[in-house]
Order: structure tokens, then sequence, then C-alpha cells
């Protein structure tokens, strides 16, 4: 008999195949490193390296002034630089004992739902690519343009926005805002219908998102994930509506929710949020009230000594501030708490047992900006 | 800081289930906050989630201050969806004093007690991966403690790896 047909207990060996997934790879959405080790295509066991682009965001805070320090916040999650400023604006408000005018409180709002559609378009284009639908790209990119012109004409910036200053706006909205933000929202809503047209009922779209990187609503609470992660999951819970700040609670809006918790459930929930957004957008023009923009704040801060923790509800998750203050005009210590660092860490949990090709749809699934992973 | 008692039912349960551990109960700005030793953090953090409803750690950091006696503060965030409430516990501990690890109670706390060692050099006892998490591996000291100048800071480092002065 030919030895070479091997027999039960005579294959080859079998042994852990480890991989090395980045920090240079184009599905890792920035520079994120995944050590990965797999058996087979089944990946058996997965951790992440971060940190290649840590610049010390907390410790340069503890270097400037309160005021200083608004800028680099937008260059944590740079696709959503205004969420991450209304959040630290609205910390050290609370902590001088300030509230912005009704004027710029609406004006935030408008800004930073502009800039939760703008965010969940980039995350919708680059998780359709990394699945291998390229159409979508090319058409939220478009839409988000858009977006990015409004920014443009209001603070010159179109990323890193520094759309806000503590106590309220520094620049008074332009001529035709409010015409080009109803035009926007107009021309936005039918392009969702696209998508969906696209994406929702593609048989490749579903079989690749459908039961893969599923968190059930007790794996979201231990690994502390927010937003849309745990939204899919079943829990009914946004910071607009749990805890509202700058008038959230005078709007009318839903939460979308889902069920099982999968890839595919977190694409629903982040569709039906944009449409959500738009609903805000157009509420908040309609009854933008005339006044002043900017509290009275003295022109040197400085806060009581104490501390405080504010979050809002970034696109990304909630994101919090948590300031100390010494009763100097830096801050003793500003921490992050960034949604993105804390939903990435239940990565390690969703991909085990996943296969290989699954693993970059639940990195886009996450929806991280490394920039706000590392700070 | 100007902060007042913090009355309520909460704290006379947590008065009752810990007393004899010097807890004080503290508001802010209506952020209440409770201030315990770090030996039995792990033991009220358990209870605030079993008993309490406080069923999500929304985060966990440190804050180094040189001058006290034990330097690091570290404050542990709750969040509890029924009730729809925050509450923060602090605890001191020494240079070389570790901290029991809460990630048997919320899985979470991994990257943030790592975080926590990274930059402050905090020691978590029981942790199941303790080790740097944001800096390189082989980077000495702590970027966070009060005394790592922003500039400067291991230039050996620096030097060999990226071939600059640091600070630049």
């Amino acid at each position: 008999m030919n030895d070479t047909i091997p027999t039960e207990g005579d294959y080859l060996e079998s042994s852990e195949l480890v991989l090395n997934m980045g920090p240079q790879h184009p599905s890792t959405h920035g520079v994120l490193r995944l050590v990965l080790k797999l058996d087979g295509e089944r990946v058996r066991d997965v951790e992440c390296v971060i940190g290649y682009l840590h610049r010390g965001v907390e410790k340069i805070a503890e270097n400037r002034t309160y005021t200083m320090f608004v800028p680099y916040v937008d260059r944590m999650d740079y696709v959503a630089a205004v969420s991450n400023g209304l959040g630290f604006c609205l910390a050290v408000e609370t902590l001088i004992g300030a509230t912005a005018p009704p004027r710029a409180q609406t004006a935030r709002v408008i800004l930073t739902e502009l800039n939760r559609i703008a965010s969940h378009l980039l995350w919708l284009g680059t998780h359709a690519l990394d699945i291998g639908a390229i159409t979508p790209l090319f058409y939220t990119f478009r839409e988000r343009e858009e977006i990015l012109k409004i920014f443009e004409n209001y603070c010159g910036a179109r990323l890193t926005t520094h759309a806000f200053r503590i106590g309220g706006l520094q620049y008074e909205l332009y001529d035709g805002f409010e015409e080009q933000v109803r035009a926007f929202c107009e021309y936005i809503k039918p392009k969702f219908d696209e998508y969906d047209e696209l994406l929702t009922k593609n048989r490749i779209w579903v079989d690749r998102l459908r039961g893969i990187g599923v968190l059930t609503a007790e794996d979201c609470k231990r690994y502390s994930v927010t937003g849309p992660l745990l939204r899919a999951s079943g829990v009914k819970w946004d910071l607009r509506k749990a805890q509202p700040y700058s008038g959230y609670e005078q709007y009318d809006f839903e939460i979308p929710t889902r069920e099982s918790g999968d890839s595919f459930d977190r694409y629903v929930v982040r569709m039906e949020e944009m449409r959500q957004s738009v609903r805000i957008v157009q509420q908040a023009v309609d009854r933008l009230p005339t006044g002043p923009i900017l509290a009275k704040v003295p022109k040197v801060l400085k806060p009581a000594t104490g501390e405080v923790y504010v979050s809002i509800e970034a696109p990304k998750g909630e994101l919090g501030y948590f300031i100390v203050s010494d009763g100097t005009t830096q801050p003793y210590r500003v921490r992050v708490r960034p949604p993105s660092f804390l939903n990435l860490q239940a990565l390690e949990k969703m991909a085990k047992g996943a296969l290989l090709a699954d693993v970059v749809a639940i990195i886009g699934t996450i929806d991280i900006v490394l920039g706000e992973v590392d700070r | 800081m100007q902060s007042t008692l913090w009355e309520g039912a909460l704290p006379e349960r947590l008065e009752q289930t810990f007393s004899g551990h010097g807890l004080s109960y503290q508001t802010y700005l209506g952020q209440n906050f409770v201030t315990a030793p770090a030996g039995i953090i792990a033991g009220i953090v358990r209870f605030l989630r079993d008993e309490e409803q406080f069923d999500f750690l929304t985060d966990l950091t440190a804050v180094d201050r040189p001058k006290d006696p034990a330097r690091f503060e570290l404050i542990y965030i709750l969040y509890s969806f029924t009730r729809n409430e925050r509450i923060r516990i602090k605890t001191r501990a020494g240079e070389n004093e570790p901290v029991p690890s809460i990630t048997s109670i919320f899985e979470g706390a991994n990257w943030l007690e790592r975080e926590v060692y990274d930059m402050f050099g905090v020691t978590f006892t029981g942790h199941p991966n303790l080790k740097r998490i944001l800096m390189p591996d082989e980077w000495r000291g702590f970027p966070l403690r009060k005394d790592a100048s922003i500039i400067g800071m291991d230039n050996e480092w620096v030097q060999s790896n990226l071939g600059i002065e640091s600070g630049q």
C-alpha cells in the first residue's frame, strides 16, 4: 500500500498560526495592530496593540489654560470634532457655572447633529468598502461634503472645526446658514433611501453582517460599551434622552434600537440615527432663537477647586470629560473617557471564534477612530 | 473643594454595609462621590453592582497629587441604567501600594486599569494582563505623573528609536 495516503491520526502536525495585522493595514481604520492566533481560518485569540497615535492629550491639557485646550480635543475623534468640542465646553461650563445662551445652544445642536451625520456617513462608506462594496463610499463622501461645506462656511475649517467656545459660540451664524442647512436636510433625506437600496437587502451585505460580532446587552454592560453598539443590543439608552444637555429635551426624536446585537443591527441603528438627526436639525433650525451667542464668561478662567464629570452622546458613544481644577488657570487633570477606546476593547470578545475575514467586518462595525483610542 | 455632605438612602445603605471603614460621602455640583480605603474598593464596586443596580463602569482613572502622603487618587465612575444615576468612588494609593483589580467584576476595567498603570505606575493585584497599553513597552517613567515633565521624558528611548531629542 502507498504509505503517503494518510491513515487516522497520521496527519501532518497542525499548529496555531500567529498572524500580525496592521498597524499599516487598509481595513484597520488607522494604526490599529491586531495579533491574531489562528486555527485555520478561525480566530482563536486576538490581542489589540494600540498607542501608535498616542500624543499625550491629557498631559498637554495640564500645561494649557482651559481656553487654550479647546482646539486640542478636536484632534481626538477628528471625524466628529464638533462633538468633542461640545463635550469639553460643557464640562468647563459646568465647572464655572456658566450656561450658553439659547441661540448658542440651538446652533450647537444643529452643528453637532450635522457632525453626527457626517461621522456616520464616513463610517458607512468605509465599512461598506471593507466588506467589498465600493459604491457607497462615493455616495457617502458626496453627501458628507455638503456638511463639511456648512462647517467651512461657519468657521473656516472642515474637520478640526473648533466650532465652539467656552460659554457659547465665537462667531455669529453666517448669512444664509439656515437656508443652507434646510436645503441640506431636504437633499439628504432621499439619499438614505438610496443607501438602503444599495445595501439593506443586498444578499452579500446581509450575509457578511448577520450574526457577526454579536454582543448581548449583558456583554455591553460588562465591557462598558456605549453608543450604537449598545442600542443594537436592545438597550434603549442615549444620553441625549437619559441626561439631556444643550436643550435636547425640547426636540422630538426617537432612539432606534435593535435586538440581536450583531453587525447588521448596528448598521440599521446607525442608518436610523442619521434620519433622526435630520429631524432634530430641522426642528432646531425652525426654532433658532435670536439673541446673544456667548455667555458672560471671564477672560481668564479660574474655576474653583473641584472636579466634575460631564458626558455627551458622541456619534460613537458616551464621550466624557473628567476635569479636576485646583483653582488656577490650568486644569490640574483632564481625563477623557473615549467611547472608541472602550468599544474597541470588546473586539477581543467579538472576534474570538470568528473567521479571519469577519474580523475586518467587526472592526468596521465598532466604528473606531484611532485618534480617539490613543489620544 | 467646597463639597457638601451627601445625604440620602444610598449613603445610609453603604454605611450599614461598610461601617467601620471610614467612608465619607460628598456631593459637588450635583455629583455624588464616596471616598473609601483602597482595600475594600472591590467590595464596594461589587456591592453597588449587585445590590444597587450600578451595573455599568463608565470610567476608571487616576489623579496624581505628589504632595499628599498617598499620592494617587483613583476614581471609579459607575452608572446605573435603572436609576439613571452616576456615582464616583474615590480612593488613595501610595507609590508602591497595589490596588485590588476590579476586572473580575467589570471586564471593561481591563484596559482602563492598564492605562492607569501605564500613565501613573499604579499596579493592580489580580489583573490578568497588566502591561503598558498606550506607551511603548520599553518606555521608562510614567507620563501623567506630575514630576514627569512634558518635554524631555525618557530621552534615551526617544533618541534611540526616533533619532531626535525628546521634546522637539
